[in-house]
């Protein structure tokens, strides 16, 4: 290339051909640059210019109330409702001082004030130890998931429940994001074993084992999460011996787990059929038993391949937590539902505004999770998929 | 088990003796699952125990003869008659009659939403296909539980009064008391009507057959399906014009504070639906996404090699392999939207949960036996959906080679 480019003629070369590179012309203007780029995905056909016309015209008609409503209207501070009221004659928008004004309700419940400090220390507890397990490159990940699933549980109980010299706070004052995610928590913790146990028992040639398996997925994947709740608050209590009295939020949380356990197991029964039955046979020839080859070459495998199913679990099982409001607790939704008969803060906007906040909360998990779920499938992914 | 025996013999049968019984893997499954049928039999015994001690103790009586006693309540919405004095039974039925109305308009509108939003998600429009992510992105991703409130308790409830309220075309109105349109009534033939409708839908069907054995026999296409749907429109049209018009619309009128006459969508089956509209939509569209995805581009490139055309190529080849793949997922979006139903309760709709578990539960105290009812209810109609898959699944699945 640089003898063909290089300067002067040579005086060995015929004369008619050249001995420079004639330089390459710009690209047209019509395809390269943000003048291309829009010719060629919104304005490439008449058709297509009709759908970007429409579509333009939707959102103008769309997004400017929207951004008034969230952000140049609103009420960013005040102290009680009269500074969410419109003005005389003029409009007003979301009302963020209320947001502002119960936030510490809305992290905490009713938690007695002076004892706040213990579920700030189980949140970092938590953070500390899941950000190591989230993040690939960290070292000591077996170490750290033992941690997390034997010494944390134990340390958040006692924290947040009390006892070892803590004050005990009753579950009854917990609330707002603190319920949100022990139930969350515990039931993503729950449902992922009991999952596991019972896809193999779906899988399993033992004919009671696997009847028993089908039954109990079926029934919990047929009914509403409601009745399930329902149930786990009405009947419960009816269930144990008398005299045995179960905590509330208990309750919800065995009903939580038992219905997410059914999904979990279906989600991981997907993956366990996926595996060709080589592995299977290959794990025998090498004389491993039942409980060995699922540990050491099945489960490894099948789980893989079904982490965006698990994730997508665990995002329906933590929207799902919302509906312990219906059997009076108070999660995020429940506290910002409570405090709109606060009659210090009865506005119209009020409810929008907590509504669209606990919404925002609820989206930013569920939308972390599911891209998280997908770069893991990205890194996780061996090559050894068609696509 | 030696090295010499090279000769294919059949495996011998394991027997157990003595010792290694305990290494027998068929007696170890036997021993097992008999554990495990005594551990769940008393577990069984051990709950009916206390529930029985439990109900005796708090003096409640059990068994299902309260579906016949009065239920002395009334349901804001009953699509057929229902007084305070009808029983529980009719209770009942009232509130599964508007689980299935809600779950099946939802199922419409979910549907037709869904699909717009997940072609649109494919377009090859930059700025529509980024709107339909967006959407789907918002609305998945939000509980359905707290998308009805917001739509029950800040949309709707906060709209003005009957007399404020927004007026729509054909005298319809929204307002705090809901959706007011007019109601259509049927005069003395109408019947004559949806009879000549069907006898269209026959006669539609008739000519589908007969263009199809034609095209089949000769290579010639015949529209029947634009053929069809002209047929039906006009085989009705003629009738009702024949009839007189047995149709009329009853108007809302405007009478002191509220409506009189037409048919009114109360805000909170309007909440309902709505939710479940939207955030059913939001998964269908990723349904439909994966379902047209999961068709290779070849299927399109051998069409057009065979000379079809892209509308054609889309209608013959892509949906009906597309729909393969997005029937599975959609009926089990289907089934979740029917189970998200009885979120009702939260907004007020009578529902069977609210209802039956609610209203019915509170009077009665029966709570096993109206929790076991409705749970049954919710596990028919699951069976009844997954029935259907199987035999779906059998008949669309590939007969490979």
């Amino acid at each position: 290339m640089t003898d063909v480019a290089s300067p002067g003629p040579d005086p060995r070369s015929a004369i008619y051909v050249r001995g420079t590179f004639v330089p390459p012309a710009p690209p047209p203007g019509s395809i390269v640059g943000p003048l291309g780029w829009s010719r060629r995905h919104l304005f490439s056909s008449p058709a297509n210019i009709a759908v970007t016309i429409f579509t333009i015209l939707l959102l103008a008609w769309a997004v400017p109330p929207m951004l008034d409503w969230l952000i140049f209207n609103a009420v960013w501070t005040g102290e009680n409702r009269e500074a969410c009221l419109a003005p005389e004659g003029g409009k007003v928008g979301a009302c963020w001082a209320f947001i502002q004004a119960k936030f510490g309700q809305i992290l905490y419940g009713r938690y007695p004030l002076d004892q706040r400090w213990r579920v700030d220390l189980v949140a970092v507890l938590f953070v500390a130890g899941l950000v190591p397990l989230a993040i690939p490159r960290v070292p000591f990940k077996r170490q750290n998931a033992v941690l997390m699933l034997t010494a944390f549980p134990v340390a958040a109980y006692f924290l947040l429940y009390g006892g070892l010299g803590l004050p005990v706070v009753e579950t009854a004052l917990w609330g707002g994001l603190l319920v949100t995610l022990v139930v969350a928590v515990t039931g993503i913790v729950a449902s992922l074993p009991l999952g596991i146990l019972l896809a193999l028992g779906r899988r399993s040639k033992l004919p009671i084992v696997k009847l028993v398996s089908v039954v109990f997925i079926e029934f919990w994947r047929g009914v509403p999460l409601i009745t399930v709740l329902f149930m786990a608050s009405v009947m419960l209590p009816l269930f144990l011996p008398s005299g045995v009295n179960f905590d509330k939020l208990l309750r919800a949380l065995i009903g939580v787990a038992l219905f997410s356990a059914a999904y979990m197991a279906e989600t991981i029964r997907g993956g366990l059929q996926a595996i060709p039955k080589g592995q299977y046979e290959a794990a025998a020839a090498m004389g491993l038993g039942y409980w060995q080859s699922m540990r050491l070459i099945i489960l490894p495998q099948a789980l893989k391949i079904v982490i965006p199913g698990i994730v997508n679990s665990f995002i329906s099982l933590f929207k799902d937590t919302s509906l312990v409001l219906i059997i009076g607790l108070f999660d995020v939704l429940g506290i910002i539902q409570l405090n709109f008969s606060d009659a210090n803060w009865s506005a119209p906007n009020v409810p929008a505004t907590g509504f669209i906040f606990a919404a925002l909360v609820f989206w930013i998990f569920c939308f972390g999770m599911s891209r998280y779920s997908q770069y893991m499938e990205r890194r996780l992914d061996t090559g050894h998929s068609r696509h | 088990m030696t090295l010499r025996d090279t000769a294919p013999s059949p495996l011998p049968v394991r027997r157990s003796s003595g010792g290694s019984m305990l290494y027998d893997p068929t007696i170890r499954g036997i021993v097992f699952q008999i554990l495990i049928v005594l551990a769940l039999v008393l577990f069984g015994w051990w709950i009916v125990h206390n529930t029985i001690v439990n109900l005796r103790a708090a003096n409640i009586a059990s068994g299902f003869d309260f579906l016949q006693t009065r239920a002395g309540y009334d349901i804001a919405q009953k699509p057929i008659e229902y007084s305070i004095d009808d029983t529980h039974g009719d209770a009942f039925v009232i509130g599964l009659l508007n689980t299935l109305i809600v779950a099946a308009l939802g199922i419409v509108f979910a549907t037709i939403l869904g699909f717009i939003i997940g072609i649109a998600r494919l377009s090859p429009n930059w700025l529509l296909s980024k709107v339909a992510a967006v959407y789907v992105e918002t609305f998945r991703n939000i509980p359905l539980l707290l998308q009805l409130l917001f739509w029950y308790k800040a949309v709707l409830s906060v709209l003005p009064g009957p007399r404020q309220g927004l007026v729509l075309p054909l005298g319809s109105n929204l307002s705090n008391r809901g959706l007011i349109i007019p109601r259509p009534i049927a005069g003395e033939s109408f019947d004559v009507v949806l009879w000549a409708l069907l006898a269209g839908i026959v006669a539609a069907y008739g000519i589908h057959r007969w263009a199809r054995a034609r095209q089949m026999a000769t290579g010639q296409i015949f529209p029947s399906g634009i053929v069809g749907l002209a047929v039906i429109v006009v085989v009705t049209l003629v009738a009702y014009a024949a009839t007189g018009g047995p149709l009329t619309l009853e108007y809302p009128e405007l009478k002191g504070f509220n409506f009189v006459g037409g048919l009114v969508l109360k805000p909170e089956f309007m909440a309902l639906l709505l939710g479940l509209t939207i955030y059913t939509a939001a998964f269908i569209a990723e349904v439909v996404r994966a379902g047209i995805l999961a068709i290779s581009w070849g299927q399109s490139e051998a069409a057009y090699a065979l000379g079809l055309r892209p509308g054609r190529t889309m209608r013959l080849v892509i949906v009906p392999q597309a729909m393969r793949v997005i029937i599975p997922p959609l009926t089990s979006q289907y089934l979740n939207l029917t189970k998200n139903s009885s979120l009702a309760v939260a907004v007020g709709y009578p529902d069977l949960v609210a209802v039956f578990a609610g209203s019915t539960l509170n009077i009665t105290g029966r709570a096993v036996e109206v929790i076991f009812i409705t749970m049954s209810v919710y596990l028919i109609i699951s069976l009844i959906t997954a029935a259907f898959m199987n035999w779906f699944n059998s008949r669309v699945a590939l007969i490979e080679r």
